[in-house]
């Protein structure tokens, strides 16, 4: 099967470091493909590198089999790659209606658009109730993001991130930092995206990453150390040595 | 299902937008001055001037933030075109020429927004500077053409419309200036209340999360930077053609730095601080440069430093309170008393 996103040789160097070290990843269409490793193992680097917020020092990022690896990121966004971040990047001053709603138009060319008030597109309201409901956010969609509570901030840095209809979602610790009761709501509503978007996630938990993903890759030291499907790397002893002989010993 | 939701939300949004109560008692004030304070037209059409240039700063810095000490650059270009125009006979009608003026001044806008967006805010300061001043010099050096540091001479306009001669007492121009002003606000109000003015809002806040939503961060900045100058490019043409004169001064740093005083004293970001601002600027220079002719920036230094200190984490937050105020007691706040949830009250 022909992958969706894949890299190739990417490599990503801040000075002497190879954060990012020749890595190749293939990840198929519809895929739920958790990139997992130690800290310091350079999982949000190729994040930032896939979404054009770094630029590789070599190696390329094809989408679709075309070469995006020196588009702009927001040119990538308009191609199917959202992501959300590990630590929240939200509008403080904006409300999650006009959050979303910025997503929306842009998706839909309006966002441009400065003879026209906003909220007068009946289209991208619709859209934006639509992800106000299902992200459980309609009790505070009037209030500035900065005061929102943190679980619902970590809501709506994954409804903007869906805003944008992507083919390929990019999650980065979706439930990093939000206590234990809010928890499994994000995690449903991860669990109930579409099955064409293809996801990949990086997550600490493990219990996480192995009831949710059907593919997981390894990354040590900015290097794909292994991958493979999650029992197949969960037997590995060698992924236990570096990694979840680490996770299962703490 | 959810159209119950979909309609309060578009209430919602277009109340936001509507015209407040203070707001029309601002401009029917405005209006007022035109008949009221007649002999008062020639302070109050600097302040108009101001006022319109204000306006153009507070597009890029209070809803894009791109601060500038040298918006000076299209003030001064835009006022040195509009006196060649009437100068030379090219366009002698005043509203035509406006228009020509703030369009060359946009021009120079989009070509020296890419040196202008580069780097981070101390960069642009001192690029934005840099740019007035190197305009300041080349006009300077084109004394055959601009007068040199004499100024322009002989700048004689048609009446504004072929209809209304400017008059020695400065009623004409006052009217001429405030419609000028109302135009304009009309339009900067419609692009801040726009899609595209709440994406230059969303990456003033956060740019790398306004480019993971898809938005050209830069393409943006352009746009606005563009408009901006076209702003300031028209109120500088209005100061000539009010005045009759141009000279060296429209591109001065203290150009730049009053417009900033203005616009801070005002407060950035909901349109009506250039104004207010540029209303108080003015009246406190005129008042206290009649008491001690010398000293009067030693007062307006005074102030901003009271106004900062008030405003402590940012010098655009002062107003906030009497933002709140607003908000209160307008048709926004109706809304939200009545709608199902009542975030208002719970708001820090």
């Amino acid at each position: 099967m022909a992958p969706v996103l894949e890299t190739v040789g990417l490599v990503k160097r801040f000075g002497g470091i190879a954060a990012t070290n020749d890595v190749s990843l293939r990840i198929e269409k519809g895929a739920r493909h958790a990139l997992i490793g130690p800290n310091g193992a350079g999982k949000t680097t190729i994040i930032n590198l896939l979404t054009g917020i770094l630029r590789p020092t070599s190696g390329k990022i094809l989408l679709d089999n075309e070469d995006i690896t020196a588009i702009e990121p927001h040119q990538r966004v308009h191609r199917g790659i959202a992501r959300t971040f590990q630590i929240n990047q939200l509008f403080g001053e904006l409300t999650p209606i006009e959050t979303i709603g910025l997503a929306v138009s842009e998706r839909m060319g309006t966002g441009r658009h400065w003879w026209r008030l906003v909220g007068r597109k009946p289209e991208v309201i619709d859209d934006v109730v639509a992800l106000i409901e299902q992200f459980r956010l309609t009790d505070v969609m009037y209030h500035p993001t900065a005061i929102l509570p943190y679980g619902k901030q970590r809501l709506l840095e994954i409804a903007v991130a869906i805003a944008c209809r992507p083919r390929v979602l990019l999650l980065d610790e979706p439930a990093a930092g939000v206590p234990d009761a809010e928890r499994h709501e994000i995690l449903a509503t991860v669990e109930a995206l579409p099955k064409d978007v293809t996801v990949l996630l990086i997550e600490h938990d493990m219990d996480i990453v192995f009831s949710f993903a059907d593919h997981i890759s390894v990354l040590v030291n900015g290097a794909l150390f292994t991958e493979g499907k999650p029992d197949e790397v969960a037997r590995d002893p060698r992924v236990k040595a570096v990694y979840l002989g680490e996770a299962i010993d703490v | 299902m959810a159209q119950p939701l979909t309609n309060e939300i578009a209430r919602y949004l277009a109340a936001r937008v509507r015209w407040h109560p203070l707001e029309i008692a601002f401009w029917l004030a405005a209006l007022a001055s035109i008949f009221l304070l007649t002999n008062k037209h020639l302070i109050l059409t600097e302040i108009a001037v101001l006022a319109l240039f204000a306006l153009s700063l507070d597009l890029i810095l209070g809803y894009s933030g791109i601060i500038s000490l040298g918006h000076a650059a299209y003030f001064g270009f835009g006022g040195y075109v509009a006196g060649l125009l009437a100068k030379h006979g090219i366009v002698t009608e005043p509203v035509l020429a406006l228009i020509v003026s703030g369009l060359a001044a946009a021009v120079l806008g989009f070509v020296t927004s890419f040196l202008v967006l580069r780097g981070s805010d101390l960069t642009r300061l001192m690029v934005t500077l840099g740019v007035s001043l190197v305009l300041r010099e080349i006009a300077n050096q084109l004394d055959w053409l601009t007068g040199g540091a004499d100024g322009l001479q002989g700048v004689v306009l048609a009446p504004v419309l072929g209809l209304f001669p400017f008059d020695i007492a400065g009623h004409v121009a006052y009217v001429y200036s405030l419609i000028v002003l109302f135009v304009m606000f009309l339009l900067a109000r419609r692009i801040v209340n726009s899609p595209f003015g709440l994406s230059l809002r969303s990456l003033k806040g956060n740019p790398l999360r306004a480019s993971a939503i898809g938005i050209p961060v830069n393409g943006r900045l352009v746009a606005i930077y563009t408009v901006a100058a076209a702003y300031a490019g028209v109120a500088g043409a209005l100061l000539t053609q009010t005045t009759q004169f141009v000279s060296l001064d429209v591109f001065s740093f203290e150009r730049s730095a009053d417009v900033m005083l203005a616009l801070v004293i005002g407060g950035t970001g909901y349109l009506y601080g250039g104004l207010i601002g540029s209303i108080l600027f003015k009246l406190m220079q005129d008042y206290i440069a009649n008491l001690t002719p010398q000293y009067w920036q030693f007062w307006i230094g005074l102030v901003l430093v009271l106004l900062v200190l008030v405003g402590r984490d940012r010098m655009t937050n002062w107003t906030t309170p009497i933002r709140g105020l607003f908000a209160r007691i307008g048709p926004r706040g109706d809304h939200l008393a009545e709608g199902a949830q009542a975030p208002a009250a719970d708001r820090p």
